[in-house]
């Protein structure tokens, strides 16, 4: 435990003269690490809602794109030739590039959930289900109606995006917020980070003087600041990334019914991503600390 | 190496230097006296490129500071070591470091001049001292590590400014030796001091040339010193 403290505490201060010519600061280190860390746990979850509403606009896309549903309620007797009745008009309808009745064991199974396996649907006054494929571009929905209205009284269009269309926009809001979101955490993460480097440097000016008397160039100097807080901020971002994926495992698992909610996280492959965090955050304290540097060094004598 | 010209220089009020030229051929030897806030500090400072003249041009190693950047100022001064009148170090490294920090920033290794950097430490009566922080030192030892830091980099020229003023007769000879053994070596000197004992005892062992500022310009002291 303490040989690995001490391994930590090195990589921080840092190794080799080079890195030892700025006076070590405690403090302001482990804000640095605290401010990564939270950056970074932030930045997985905003990952996370991005991928995962990606993921569900592209689903619901797709599907809404592509099907709706036929039902076709009547008295027992009459189900038989309105459901026929329907296919043919849907036959004959553009847009549409399969229509197909349902048997009762797949309505069935799509009742179960909500009556029970035991529901005998034989028996029952339900209404039959015809799916519909679409082509590519569609078929006219409120036209499509208006014929079945003619032909089959008891047919009802349901071609799901009345109420999946804005669900599917929300989605995508919500995609394009969380990378915003990355994007602001990620600025964030720069300027707290160029507001500590730039504390340093002030903190430090006699160093730097005293460097610059005995003929340090200003690459030496801003190397050992930019070194100290990159490494911080990998590290730090490292803390964050690994608890922020915890965190998600700890989620419920996605489930069917669950929908949205549950399915915050990542899956397969994209577990790949919370890994980019930490070389990103080192990057921007990378970039940000060596702007502030060059600018302190340049107004200097 | 450093050769002014008609080199003017004022803090924004008027011109505390004027006129001054003055051109150090390589291992010259020269004491610089003058009043106290004559400008003694400020010429070295012109010496070695801190200060850019507000008149004329000073050259180091051929180029004139007003062409150099901050970096060809940094690598100017490797060459030119300097012992500063507020000597300053960094305060959270022992003495040693201190004086091997030039050798640091420069990228060499720290580790092959190790035999140097004691030997250094022990002529100049530190070595009991190396592990101590700059804080914890007295005005004469601060003084004796700034003069082994200008010199751990065997630089070709050395500017000391006052570097025998806190320490005890004994002692400022053994850093004259030092210097003078340097001059031999074929380094190029200047030392600012008050202390005329300390050009006359030198006078006797190296040919060496006083500079005195007066009235604002750089002159040549006869021999009457
Ligand atoms: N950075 C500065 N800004 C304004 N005036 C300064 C500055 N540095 C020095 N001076 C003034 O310039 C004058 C010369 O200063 P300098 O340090 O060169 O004198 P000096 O000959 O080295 O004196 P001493 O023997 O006491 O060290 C002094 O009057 C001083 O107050
Ligand atoms: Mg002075």
């Amino acid at each position: 435990m303490k040989a690995l403290r001490d391994r930590f505490n090195t990589l921080m201060s840092g190794e080799g003269p080079a890195d030892r010519v700025v006076p070590p600061t405690g403090f302001t280190a482990s804000l640095t690490l605290f401010a990564s860390a939270v950056m970074a746990f932030l930045a997985v979850f905003a990952l996370a809602l991005s991928l995962a509403t990606g993921r569900l606009a592209h689903d619901w896309g797709a599907e809404l794109a592509r099907s709706a549903t036929l039902r076709i309620s009547a008295p027992e007797d009459q189900i038989e030739a309105q459901t026929q009745a329907a296919l043919r008009v849907l036959e004959t309808t553009e847009g549409v590039a399969t229509a197909r009745a349902l048997g009762s064991d797949e309505q069935r199974a799509l009742l179960a959930p909500w009556f029970g396996p035991d529901l005998p649907v034989d028996e029952l006054p339900i209404p039959q289900l015809i799916e519909i494929v679409e082509e590519p571009q569609g078929f006219d929905a409120a036209g499509l109606r208006l014929r079945l209205q003619a032909e089959v009284p008891g047919a009802v269009l349901d071609d799901h995006s009345r109420w999946r269309r804005p669900l599917v926009r929300a989605a995508e809001r919500l995609r394009a917020l969380g990378w915003l979101s990355i994007l602001l955490i990620g600025g964030a993460m720069g300027a707290v980070i160029t507001l500590a480097a730039n504390a340093a440097l002030a903190a430090n000016a006699q160093v730097i003087t005293v460097l610059r008397l005995v003929g340090a160039r200003d690459v030496f100097i801003a190397r050992a600041f930019v070194r100290r807080f990159t490494i911080r901020a990998l590290v730090g971002a490292g803390i964050g990334m690994i608890a922020g994926c915890l965190a998600i495992l700890a989620l419920p698992a996605a489930q069917d019914e669950g929908g949205f909610l549950t399915g915050l996280g990542f899956q397969g492959l994209q577990w790949l991503w919370p890994l980019v965090v930490p070389p990103v955050a080192a990057a921007v304290a990378f970039w940000a600390t060596r702007s502030a540097a060059n600018r302190t060094l340049k107004d200097l004598a | 190496m450093i050769e002014l010209e008609n080199v003017a220089y004022s803090y924004g009020g008027g011109e505390l230097l004027s006129e001054v030229s003055l051109k150090l051929s390589p291992g010259s030897f020269h004491f610089l006296t003058g009043p106290s806030g004559s400008g003694k500090t400020t010429f070295l400072r012109l010496c070695y490129g801190a200060l850019t003249p507000t008149a004329g041009h000073a050259q180091l190693f051929g180029r004139d500071v007003r062409d150099m950047t901050r970096d060809d100022v940094a690598m100017t001064r490797r060459r030119i070591g300097v012992v500063h009148q507020d000597c300053q170090f960094l305060d959270h490294l022992p003495l040693a470091e201190n004086v091997a920090l030039p050798l640091i920033v420069s990228g060499r290794d720290t580790l092959q001049e190790q035999t140097n950097l004691k030997d250094l430490l022990g002529w100049c009566g530190l070595s009991h001292r190396a592990k101590a922080l700059p804080p914890e030192l007295s005005g004469g030892e601060r003084q004796r590590a700034a003069l082994a830091r200008a010199v751990i980099m065997s630089p070709d020229v050395i500017l000391a400014d006052e570097p025998t003023g806190n320490v005890d007769y004994e002692m400022s000879q053994r850093l004259m030796t030092l210097l003078i053994e340097l001059n031999r070596m074929g380094k190029t000197i200047m030392i600012a001091t008050h202390d005329l004992g300390i050009i006359r005892s030198t006078k006797s062992q190296v040919q060496a040339r006083v500079l005195r500022i007066v009235n604002r310009r750089l002159q040549l002291a006869g021999a009457d010193l």
